[in-house]
């Protein structure tokens, strides 16, 4: 098992799913491609590692979970803050030609890329025409 | 004549902005603290958050994906600035169906308290985050006075 399906694979108890009542949940921003072979989506969760990242898939949904750790000093006070949000959640519905069991998912720099390929028999196919 | 036809218009325009706004805080909850005079819109990229302890002043600047070669941060008296471009290279051959992520060059000046010290600044990225400390000088720093 490569490392970018074990990220796919977390179970989401990895991530502190425990309710905390008063934790503010941000919806990362997107970007969402299609081209022959499938969906690709890019989400934006810096401040997110690697084993602080839940990225699910089922038949009909894509959820992509993380937690924001950032390093800060003991008794810190808040000047200005644009991110008051302790966490990032989205989740998309997924259509059925979309393989769920091959979906790949890259956490760099906070830049989450899930790549969700399609079910070979619906990536269109050229077809050649013969010249009689 | 037109000035006053116009006025009265611009005032019903902007009093029905102003509501609009105070309606939309008070649904949201998000009645803003007084904001900082370089602060930018929310939602500029990136989002920057700043924080003080007595040392030091942090600042976090949550932008995914640069490349921390090509950032410029430079620091003058108690100004911060922080530019750099975030290049999103678009696969031609694809459908796009959202395109909520900042593409191309960016700036932000942050306005840092008058005791940080511009000689001690460091800067670290990781996980998208870019964490710039400033040390703030001794002299300032609340002292501890016994009496004696």
């Amino acid at each position: 098992m490569t490392a970018t399906q074990e990220v796919a694979q977390r179970e989401s108890k990895d991530v502190q799913s425990k309710s905390r009542e008063q934790e503010i949940v941000l919806a990362p921003a997107v970007n969402i491609f299609e081209n022959n072979h499938g969906i690709t989506v890019q989400a934006e969760m810096p401040g997110v590692s690697k084993d602080r990242l839940n990225v699910q898939a089922d038949r009909n949904s894509l959820l992509i979970e993380g937690d924001i750790a950032i390093d800060m000093p003991a008794g810190i006070q808040a000047l200005y803050a644009d991110v008051q949000g302790t966490k990032y959640r989205r989740s998309f519905v997924l259509s059925g030609e979309l393989e769920i069991d091959q979906i790949e998912a890259q956490l760099k720099d906070g830049q989450l890329t899930v790549r969700i390929p399609k079910r070979a028999k619906y990536r269109p196919r050229k077809v050649e025409v013969q010249s009689a | 004549m037109f000035g006053n036809l116009f006025g009265s218009f611009d005032t019903r325009l902007f009093d029905d902005v102003r509501r609009l706004e105070s309606e939309m805080e008070q649904l949201f909850g998000r009645a803003d603290p007084p904001a900082g005079i370089r602060a930018m819109r929310r939602g500029t990229f990136p989002p920057i958050n700043v924080g003080v302890t007595p040392e030091r002043v942090d600042i976090y600047l949550f932008a995914a994906g640069l490349d921390p070669k090509g950032l410029d941060i430079s620091i003058q008296q108690n100004l911060l600035a922080v530019s750099g471009e975030r290049p999103l290279p678009l696969d031609e051959a694809a459908d796009y169906y959202r395109q909520e992520r900042f593409v191309g060059e960016f700036r932000r000046v942050i306005t840092l308290p008058d005791d940080a010290d511009p000689d001690r600044v460091d800067a670290t990225y990781r996980d998208g985050v870019l964490h710039i400390t400033v040390q703030r000088s001794e002299a300032v720093r609340p002292r501890q006075i016994t009496v004696n």
